[in-house]
């Protein structure tokens, strides 16, 4: 599937902003971060700036990006509709939470257990956008949303010990979030190493002799693709660039993105104050870097049906 | 609105004879040419007399091998949108611009509510829907709504421009929701199959397979000289075949 880099931004953006907002919200709500106006504002805004930034770059690979407004009208069946409605609902518990926070100093219950469940909900429903494609059967699997929101946390978690470092270095809860962070990291580098695993055993369903109905007859090849030249389908479904660089580029993944910000942050534990800022601001860094090529991946190793029609044996 | 209507009372749909087509592309050059004033027009080309001409297309035309040797076969593969009973294109658009109809079961897009994200073309296995660079909007195979209804045309004219350009009769429309229609007969007589039915989308278009190969026909005229000498069986030549066989 072709790589938008725009929706990769997005889902990146977008999921760490919404594990950001959700984890402000837990752990304000568990004491563990006290209801700090400086901590509130730099960690909301860092958290609504990601978001919107994510929202705002989802448009950009629209054909009418004018009319965007529209999406919020198909709740009922379709995941992108619901992706967006939860997106902007979001915005009310956890604009409130952080008015109440920054300034009235305060974290009703009420709020961040429903700014947790809104965040959440929204990293699902972009999960399930793609979980919900059945002719792409490396999306369609019980992996994908655990990922998503695994992956979400650890982006979220990262950023949140990183800017309690540098706000609150000498507060106990910074160590609380460091570990939220480690722990996010380490799932979610699991979550990764058992959906390659998974896309790595597994072939859809579909084969070039379901796909025509000629099985019957025998094994099943292309003998002349309809036309001379590449069209839509086959630059947006059959993109194939850089896939034999897909096992170096999940050793970056896994190593830039989760396990060198493990040893950082657990290095930055250890430290503690600004040597800690600087730490995490590098396992931010290196995480932000896993994260893109995680989703570059997980677009270019997808695979459509439809390329059975275009000479593909699997799909 | 994206959501399904719960049943069709018709189910319009095209029936594809796979042991009668030649692969003469003529269903795909007549789709390109009405759809090109039609309800979806323009279909935009891009580069059209350059080294890489790229355009919209709702019907392409693949051409397959199956088997190997003597038993195999070269199969002409024409394929456009299968108007699905569930057809998950539609249920995952955002903004209600793909729908099904009720009232026939053909798959549109209302290209005036249509943002171009393209999703809908990646919910589709078989690639029936086709993004329009220039226009910034979603395509597909309207199975000639502006024909099969077309007052003004004659009546043996109101068929998908596919069917009608199709030399050889290997294209068939009608009503596959009931099963006394002629394409529904033909479909049980043949039996016709859907494509990809492990994914669940109920494809309204059915294919009617290749028949099989008819066994090679026996020799029914004169029959062959024997390829080898036959020796002589009696009198004068006999003696002397044994003679120089010596």
């Amino acid at each position: 599937m072709h790589p938008a880099y725009s929706v990769i931004f997005f889902t990146s953006a977008s999921g760490a902003g919404y594990a950001l907002l959700a984890l402000l919200g837990l752990f304000g709500a568990l004491g563990v971060l006290p209801a700090d106006p400086v901590l509130g504002v730099v960690g909301f805004g860092i958290g609504f700036a990601a978001v919107t930034a994510g929202l705002i770059s989802s448009t950009f690979h629209l054909g009418h990006p004018e009319r965007a407004w529209r999406a919020f009208s198909q709740w009922r069946s379709s995941w992108l509709s619901r992706e967006g409605v939860l997106s902007l609902a979001t915005f009310v518990p956890s604009g409130l939470l952080a008015i109440c926070w920054v300034f009235f100093a305060q974290v009703p219950a009420v709020l961040a257990i429903l700014t947790v469940l809104f965040a959440l909900a929204t990293i699902s429903a972009t999960a399930m956008i793609y979980a919900g494609l059945k002719p792409v059967q490396r999306w369609a699997n019980a992996y994908v949303l655990p990922n998503y929101l695994l992956l979400g946390f650890a982006s979220g978690a990262t950023a949140l010990a990183l800017i309690a470092a540098i706000v609150l270095p000498y507060h106990l809860g910074t160590i609380a979030l460091d570990w939220a962070a480690i722990i996010g990291l380490g799932f979610s580098a699991l979550g990764k190493l058992a959906y390659w695993r998974f896309i790595d055993r597994s072939r859809s369903v579909a084969t070039p002799e379901s796909a025509t109905g000629l099985g019957s007859i025998g094994k099943v090849r292309l003998f002349a693709a309809p036309h001379t030249e590449e069209n839509y389908l086959l630059k947006e479904m059959g993109y194939k660039v850089a896939r034999k660089h897909a096992l170096k580029l999940r050793l970056v993944a896994l190593g830039v993105g989760f396990t060198l910000p493990m040893l950082l942050i657990l290095l930055a534990t250890a430290l503690g104050g600004w040597a800690a800022a600087v730490l995490l601001a590098l396992a931010m860094l290196g995480n932000a870097i896993g994260t893109l090529t995680e989703r570059w991946l997980f677009f270019a190793e997808a695979r459509h049906t439809v390329t059975l029609y275009y000479g593909s044996e699997a799909a | 609105m994206t959501s399904l209507p719960a049943a069709t009372p018709k189910k319009l749909g095209l029936v594809i004879d796979l042991d009668v087509c030649v692969g003469c592309h003529a269903c795909a050059v007549n789709c390109k040419e009405w759809n090109s004033g039609g309800h979806a027009a323009p279909l935009s080309d891009f580069d059209a007399y350059g080294a890489k001409p790229d355009g919209v297309w709702f019907n392409r035309i693949h051409t397959f091998e199956a088997g190997e040797g003597s038993a195999g076969r070269t199969v002409h593969f024409p394929k456009s949108c299968m108007h699905c009973e569930t057809p998950a294109c539609v249920t995952v658009c955002p903004t209600g611009a793909s729908f099904k109809r009720a009232a026939d079961g053909i798959v549109l897009v209302d290209e005036e509510k249509c943002i171009g994200c393209k999703l809908c073309s990646w919910a589709c296995p078989y690639g029936a829907r086709e993004f329009d660079q220039a226009e910034g909007v979603m395509k597909k195979c309207t199975l000639c709504i502006d024909r099969i209804y077309n007052e003004t045309l004659d009546e043996r004219d109101r068929v998908p421009a596919c069917v009608a350009a199709c030399p050889v009769g290997a294209r068939h429309f009608g009503d596959l929701g009931d099963a006394e229609s002629p394409v529904s007969q033909l479909v049980a007589e043949r039996e016709g199959y859907g494509l990809m039915p492990e994914l669940g989308y109920a494809p309204v278009n059915k294919y009617l397979p290749p028949r099989p190969s008819q066994a090679r026909a026996g020799c029914t005229g004169a029959q062959p000289l024997p390829d080898e000498d036959v020796a002589p069986s009696s009198g004068f030549l006999r003696w002397v075949d044994r003679l120089l066989s010596r």
